[in-house]
C-alpha cells in the first residue's frame, strides 16, 4: 500500500519535472548598443516572445513533420530550409524532437530602418532522433544560434536561423 | 529520508524513460565542415550500420559498411548549422556532433537601402544594411569587408568600407546636393547589390513674388521656388497667396508648375498681399495707395 503511494507520488514528481522542463529558462543579456537605432522596451519584449515562440513551432513542426506549423513564426530562407528538412525527414520516416531547455539571448543588431533585428542565442536543448518511431538516440546540445527577425503584420518572424561553431 | 531519496530516484528514472538506452560510443568526426564541401566519416569494426546526420538544416541517412569511411560528396551537406552524427549498428550506438560553416566565398548580398526617396543634402539620410550570404544562402559569419558606394548625377561618390559582425554590415550616407537618382551599391568580392535612391529637392528656402495689373484684377506670381541647394521645388507644392483689404481677406492656393506659382486676385487699392509655402514666408506687396 505504502509502496503504491510512493510510486504515485514519484509519478506526479516525474510529471511535474517533465512539465516544468517544457518551459525553457530564458536569460536576456542587457542591451547596450544595437547600432544605429534605439530599441524600445516593448519591441525588445515582442522580439524575445516571438523568437521563443518560433522555437516552440520549430519543435512541434519537426516532431510532427508538418511544415505548415512553421508559417506563423518563420519566413524567407529560414522557412524554406526548415521546410526542406521536414520534407526530407518525412521521406526517410525520421522524426526529431527538439526540447529547448535554456536560452541565453543577446540582441546584437537593430537595423536603422527597423526592418531587421539580429540576436545571438546560446541555447541548450535535447534532441531525440526517431527512425520509424523507434528512438535512435537522445543527445544534449549546447549551441550558439544566430537569428535574424523581421517585423510582419502582427509579429516578428525568423528570417535567418543558423547555428555557428562555438 | 529513505522514502524521499527513493522518490527522487524514481522520478529521475521516469523522467529519463524516453532516452535511448543503447550502448553509446564516440564517433570520430571533423570539428567543422565547410558547407557544400566533400567530407568523410571513418568507422571501425565490421558489418553493416546506419549513419544519421541530423540538424535543423538537413537530415541524411546512409547505410555504411563498418571499417570503411562514409563519404559525402560536394553539395550533400550544404546548410550551415550544428549537426548530430549517429552511427547505429545492432545494439551499439556511436554519437558525435560537428558544425557546418558557411562557404568562405560570399555569393549573395541581402541589401536593404532606405528610404527609396529622400530630400537632397540630408546628413545620414540614407541607410544601407547588408547581410552576407554564401551560395547556399548561409549567413557568412566570418568578418567580411563590405564596400558601400553612393553616386549621384553630380559630385563625387561617397564610399565606405564596413566589416561585418555576425554576418551583417550597415552604413549611413548623406544625400547629394543635386536632385536625381543615386546609385547605392554594396559589394563583397564578386557579389554586388544595387539600389536606386531618388533624391528629391528639399523644402523651399526662399520665396519671392511680384504683382502686376491684369485687367480689373491683379496677377501675382512667384519667382522660381528653390530649395537651399538651388534645386527647383517639385511641381504640385502648394503656395498660398493672401490679400487683406479694408478688413476683408482673400486667399488663393496655387500649385507650383515648373517652379512657379501664379494666381489672380482682386485689385483693391491699399491691399496688402503676402505669400507663403509650408513654413516659409515670402515678401509682402502693398498695392496702389
Amino acid at each position: 500500500m505504502m509502496k503504491n503511494h510512493i510510486l504515485i507520488a514519484c509519478s506526479i514528481f516525474a510529471a511535474i519535472f517533465v512539465f516544468a522542463s517544457d518551459q525553457p529558462a530564458v536569460r536576456v543579456e542587457p542591451t547596450e548598443s544595437l547600432g544605429p537605432r534605439t530599441l524600445e522596451k516593448q519591441t525588445k519584449a515582442a522580439v524575445i516572445r516571438d523568437y521563443l515562440q518560433a522555437w516552440s513551432s520549430f519543435s512541434r513542426a519537426f516532431e510532427q513533420n508538418r511544415a505548415d506549423i512553421l508559417d506563423a513564426d518563420f519566413v524567407g530562407v529560414a522557412r524554406e530550409k526548415l521546410e526542406d528538412t521536414i520534407r526530407e525527414q518525412a521521406k526517410l520516416a525520421i522524426q526529431t524532437r527538439y526540447r529547448d531547455g535554456a536560452h541565453d539571448i543577446q540582441l546584437v543588431f537593430y537595423s536603422p530602418e527597423g526592418l531587421s533585428l539580429q540576436l545571438v542565442d546560446t541555447v541548450e536543448y535535447d534532441v531525440q532522433i526517431l527512425d520509424r518511431e523507434k528512438v535512435v538516440t537522445t543527445q544534449h546540445v549546447r549551441a550558439r544560434y544566430v537569428a535574424v527577425l523581421t517585423p510582419t503584420e502582427v509579429r516578428w518572424k525568423v528570417r535567418l536561423f543558423q547555428a555557428e561553431p562555438r | 529520508m529513505k522514502r524521499r531519496s527513493t522518490c527522487f530516484l524514481g522520478g529521475l528514472v521516469l523522467a529519463a524513460m524516453p532516452l535511448a538506452s543503447a550502448q553509446s560510443g564516440s564517433l570520430s568526426l571533423p570539428k567543422t565542415v565547410e558547407a557544400g564541401s566533400a567530407f568523410s566519416i571513418p568507422s571501425t569494426g565490421s558489418g553493416k550500420a546506419v549513419l544519421y546526420i541530423v540538424g535543423p538544416g538537413q537530415v541524411l541517412r546512409r547505410s555504411v559498411q563498418l571499417g570503411e569511411p562514409a563519404s559525402f560528396a560536394s553539395g550533400d551537406l550544404h546548410n550551415a548549422g550544428h549537426y548530430l552524427a549517429v552511427l547505429v549498428s545492432g545494439s551499439s550506438t556511436e554519437n558525435g556532433a560537428f558544425d557546418v560553416t558557411a562557404a568562405h566565398e560570399p555569393a549573395v548580398l541581402s541589401f536593404l537601402a532606405k528610404p527609396s526617396r529622400v530630400a537632397v543634402d540630408l546628413r545620414d539620410g540614407i541607410s544601407g544594411v547588408v547581410y552576407v550570404l554564401d551560395t547556399f544562402q548561409n549567413l557568412v559569419l566570418a568578418p567580411t569587408k563590405v564596400s558601400f558606394q553612393l553616386s549621384g548625377v553630380a559630385g563625387a561618390a561617397q564610399t565606405r568600407t564596413v566589416l561585418t559582425r555576425n554576418g551583417v554590415a550597415s552604413t549611413k550616407m548623406n544625400s547629394a546636393a543635386k536632385e536625381g537618382p543615386g546609385q547605392f551599391v554594396a559589394q563583397v568580392g564578386n557579389a554586388t547589390g544595387t539600389r536606386v535612391i531618388q533624391q528629391v529637392p528639399g523644402e523651399p528656402c526662399d520665396l519671392r513674388m511680384s504683382a502686376r495689373p491684369s485687367g480689373q484684377r491683379l496677377a501675382v506670381q512667384t519667382d522660381p521656388v528653390r530649395d537651399c541647394t538651388g534645386n527647383i521645388v517639385p511641381d504640385g507644392t502648394i503656395v498660398t497667396f493672401t490679400e487683406t483689404y479694408h478688413g476683408g481677406e482673400s486667399t488663393v492656393d496655387a500649385p507650383l508648375k515648373q517652379g512657379v506659382a501664379r494666381a489672380e486676385m482682386p485689385a483693391y487699392n491699399g491691399a496688402k498681399i503676402s505669400v507663403a509655402t509650408g513654413v516659409v514666408l515670402g515678401n509682402e506687396i502693398r498695392w496702389g495707395k
